[in-house]
């Protein structure tokens, strides 16, 4: 049976100073993954940002079902170099639920998080916006500075235990796509 | 030298008030690193003193002055949250020019102005403490209700905007909280010492605290003990305070070899 509706993506176009991204068409149900995929340049973190009011909407329509809690995992992070936050500080942030992380992270969580490497202090930023109570996940090239076992265990997990949620991720990674998404849009260039 | 000073019920009043001051001081610190704002603290504290002056030359409470000089910086600060460091560069200059011009042309100004710049604790009274425990008894609570949406302003900038919220009230809010925070200070302990007790001790809560509560006790305890070391010091060895404190607090720093590149 199809899960309730979270998202209806009509026409959109989106930019900064002018329409530089879509026409962007589709639905999203909870339970569902949907991936935008396209070439370099496409304009797919835009259409991921308009999604949650980060850029400038320039036409088309986004219908959002009432009571909408959006989490958004953005590209890049901020130097964490000397921040005296941990593991647990930053989950916490987010109301992220810990359960469920791999194993190589779940124990290290009282760590600092200039103690862990660059592929554990992604995983858990991603983790901070997947793990987050949230209607809809925005996922913006989620295996960019992960590992095998990161990646691994990210399509693992979201395989099996994102059913609550409704999910649109933007990846540069087809096999990745092809792994994890329910659906693919494609966002012409 | 004479400690005996130190045991004089002349001296309870200020160094209480004091002490309340170098336990929140470094909370407000984290906060402001946490947001690279930390010259905002400067900008505060000039902001402050010129304000108690300019109360002080219209026959007015310094205290008050104080307060709503640096409040209005807060608030301008706040509201200009773009123009970021020049904000804090003008005002400073701004404070420091009219401050310094006051103080020459101003007999009254004269040693009230070298009470600011020095940092003489000793002359802060019941008034002061007063405003200060009731500044504790609001300011800790707000501050502690404010973490996490300071921290996801820091960390996760679009976690608000993400549902539809926004954070500028809360950052204006913690604007204003530590505005208010500085100028008692400032007023009390002088402004290098009140900058002292906002900047040092943070430095040591980011390199040695194991996660961001530890951090703040840390800093928190770094600065009423630095504090209470300036005190007696200063005291039994009739010295400024201010100087002594800022001296105190920054050798820890030197001798424990902080890293300035990693904070």
């Amino acid at each position: 049976m199809a899960g309730e509706l979270l998202l209806r993506v009509a026409g959109l176009r989106a930019g900064y100073t002018g329409p530089v991204a879509g026409p962007l068409d589709f639905e999203l149900r909870r339970g569902e993954i949907i991936g935008l995929a396209g070439p370099n340049g496409a304009g797919k973190s835009t259409l991921l940002k308009a999604l949650w009011g980060g850029v400038r909407v320039f036409g088309g329509e986004v219908y959002k079902a009432p009571g909408l809690e959006i989490s958004h995992q953005a590209q890049g992070f901020d130097d964490l170099r000397g921040v005296p936050l941990s593991g647990r500080d930053l989950l916490g942030l987010t109301g992220a639920d810990p359960a469920g992380l791999p194993p190589w992270l779940a124990g290290r969580l009282g760590e600092r998080l200039d103690r862990l490497s660059g592929g554990q202090l992604q995983f858990l930023r991603l983790w901070a916006c997947l793990a987050a109570p949230a209607d809809l996940v925005l996922l913006d090239e989620p295996t960019n500075n992960l590992d095998r076992a990161g990646v691994a265990h990210l399509a693992d997990w979201l395989g099996r235990a994102h059913g609550g949620q409704g999910i649109v991720l933007v990846s540069h990674d087809h096999a990745f796509i092809d792994q994890v998404c329910t659906r693919v849009v494609e966002v012409g260039a | 030298m004479s400690f005996d000073l130190l045991f004089d019920p002349l001296f309870r009043v200020p160094f209480v008030t004091g002490l309340l001051l170098a336990g929140i001081l470094p909370l407000i610190g984290m906060y402001l690193r946490l947001r690279n704002e930390w010259l905002a603290a400067l900008a505060f504290a000039q902001m402050a003193s010129a304000g108690a002056l300019v109360a002080m030359v219209l026959d007015g409470p310094m205290l008050v002055g104080g307060v709503l000089a640096a409040l209005l910086a807060a608030l301008v600060k706040g509201l200009l949250a773009r123009a970021g460091a020049s904000a804090y560069a003008l005002m400073m200059l701004l404070a420091w020019g009219g401050g310094v011009l006051l103080v020459a042309n101003h007999p009254l100004a004269e040693q009230a102005g070298h009470a600011l710049f020095d940092g003489q604790l000793y002359f802060t009274g019941e008034a002061h403490l007063l405003a200060t425990a009731l500044a504790a008894l609001v300011v800790l609570p707000v501050l502690a209700w404010l973490s996490r949406p300071l921290l996801l302003a820091r960390f996760f900038p679009e976690f608000y905007r993400a549902r539809g919220q926004s954070e500028r009230p809360r950052l204006l809010l913690f604007d204003l909280l530590a505005g208010l925070v500085v100028a008692l200070a400032t007023v009390s302990l002088g402004v290098m010492a009140a900058f002292a007790l906002v900047f040092v001790p943070p430095l040591l809560g980011w390199r040695f605290g194991r996660g961001w509560r530890s951090a703040l006790a840390l800093a928190a305890l770094a600065g009423m003990g630095g504090y209470t070391l300036a005190f007696a010091l200063s005291l039994g060895l009739d010295q400024p305070f201010g100087p002594v404190c800022a001296l105190l607090l920054v050798m820890p720093i030197v001798m424990t070899g902080v890293k300035f590149d990693r904070m």
